[in-house]
């Protein structure tokens, strides 16, 4: 008996190799091509670049030094308030943790969301003042002090430079929009913030020169 | 429904959770020691313990409350003789007494946290209770009487 006639499968043939490999080698290439170019976009962006940290801190600034972000930032241990960032009536004080001492808690009067009406204590789950060992104060401070404390890993919290861009989307931090009535929001929106505040990081976090 | 723990009795309300505790305890349990004064949070009059905390009932929602422990003036103390009570009594500290509630509730959470308190953690713990009848310096005077007292128990 004559052996049946073997046929080849589509991929056994010799041509087939060649136009599958030339293929693979096509998208490989475009594939780690592609990569490359992403890796160049990347590190384009994250490049130190003095100038436009610097200009972006320059935004930055202007909110952190709105009464929104400032009133909980402060010089002394009585918490600002208003847009004229007075002292906070009742002289409530800051406390080991920030939170507070005895029967002047800020949650006390600070609850996890704003109360309706004008000067009615806005809230946050979260509502406090830097800790004592760590004030991290921002009345007072020209741009480039608070820039550089603020990239001071000894002075900031103790925040890396991914727990810094984290930051910028806290819910305490984003709550600085959204005050509750009678409160005027920072001088740019939530979103030109967070843009300004990731540029000014990525590009190597610069001090402007005072 | 909302469940409440209050002064160690269980409650079930049918209510709106954002009604403020304030309104729960006084409107609709009957609990009227604590007071209403200026329902923002500014005065300190309806000051009850929220988990031990001097929390201000008129703007704290019942919904923060839910399944948690909450002590009015009327909880204070089983028989009314808390220290506190017993000093401002001895002292005759109240005149029209309004605050004296929201005063008690605030100073017991400093001598809860603080058994030998100075003038200045007196100031510290009594800053945010406004009493219009000026008993400031009685207040600070009973609370030092009623450190003695506790302390002494």
């Amino acid at each position: 008996m004559g052996k049946a006639p073997v046929r080849k499968l589509a991929f056994q043939h010799p041509k087939f190799l060649i136009i599958a490999a030339l293929a693979g080698l096509v998208i490989g290439l475009t594939a780690n091509g592609l990569n490359y170019d992403k890796q160049i976009r990347k590190t384009a962006t994250n490049r130190p670049d003095s100038i436009a940290s610097v200009a972006a801190f320059g935004k930055v600034y202007k909110v952190l030094k709105s009464p929104r972000c400032m009133n909980c930032h402060p010089a002394g241990n009585i918490p600002l308030q208003g847009d004229d960032s007075h002292l906070h009536t009742m002289s409530p004080i800051r406390g080991k943790d920030g939170k507070g001492v005895y029967a002047m808690k800020c949650a006390n009067c600070h609850q996890a969301t704003n109360s309706p009406g004008v000067g009615t204590p806005p809230g946050n789950p979260n509502w406090a003042l830097p800790p004592e060992d760590m004030k991290m104060v921002f009345q007072g401070k020209s741009a480039r002090e608070l820039a550089l404390q603020i990239m001071d890993y000894k002075r900031n919290g103790h925040k890396n430079k991914a727990q810094l861009i984290a930051h910028a989307r806290d819910t305490l931090v984003k709550a600085g929009w959204n005050m509750g009535d009678g409160r005027k929001p920072p001088p740019i929106a939530y979103k030109e913030f967070v843009a300004a505040w990731d540029e000014w990081i990525n590009k190597g976090g610069y001090a402007p020169g005072k | 429904m909302i469940k409440l723990n209050i002064n160690n009795k269980d409650y079930e309300l049918d209510i709106d959770p954002n009604m403020p505790l304030l309104w729960a305890l006084r409107d609709v349990i009957g609990l009227v020691g604590t007071k209403y004064g200026c329902g923002v949070a500014q005065c300190g009059a309806c000051v009850v313990h929220l988990n031990g905390e001097a929390v201000r009932s008129c703007v704290t929602k019942v919904s923060r409350a839910a399944g948690q422990s909450v002590v009015t003036i009327e909880g204070l103390s089983p028989n009314h003789d808390h220290p506190l009570q017993q000093a401002w009594l001895e002292l005759d500290v109240s005149q029209c007494g309004y605050c004296q509630a929201g005063q008690i509730m605030s100073a017991a959470v400093l001598l809860k946290e603080n058994k030998n308190p100075t003038d200045r953690d007196i100031e510290l713990a009594m800053e945010g209770n406004i009493c219009r009848c000026g008993t400031y310096l009685r207040i600070r005077k009973a609370i030092h009487l009623a450190a003695a007292i506790q302390n002494k128990d």
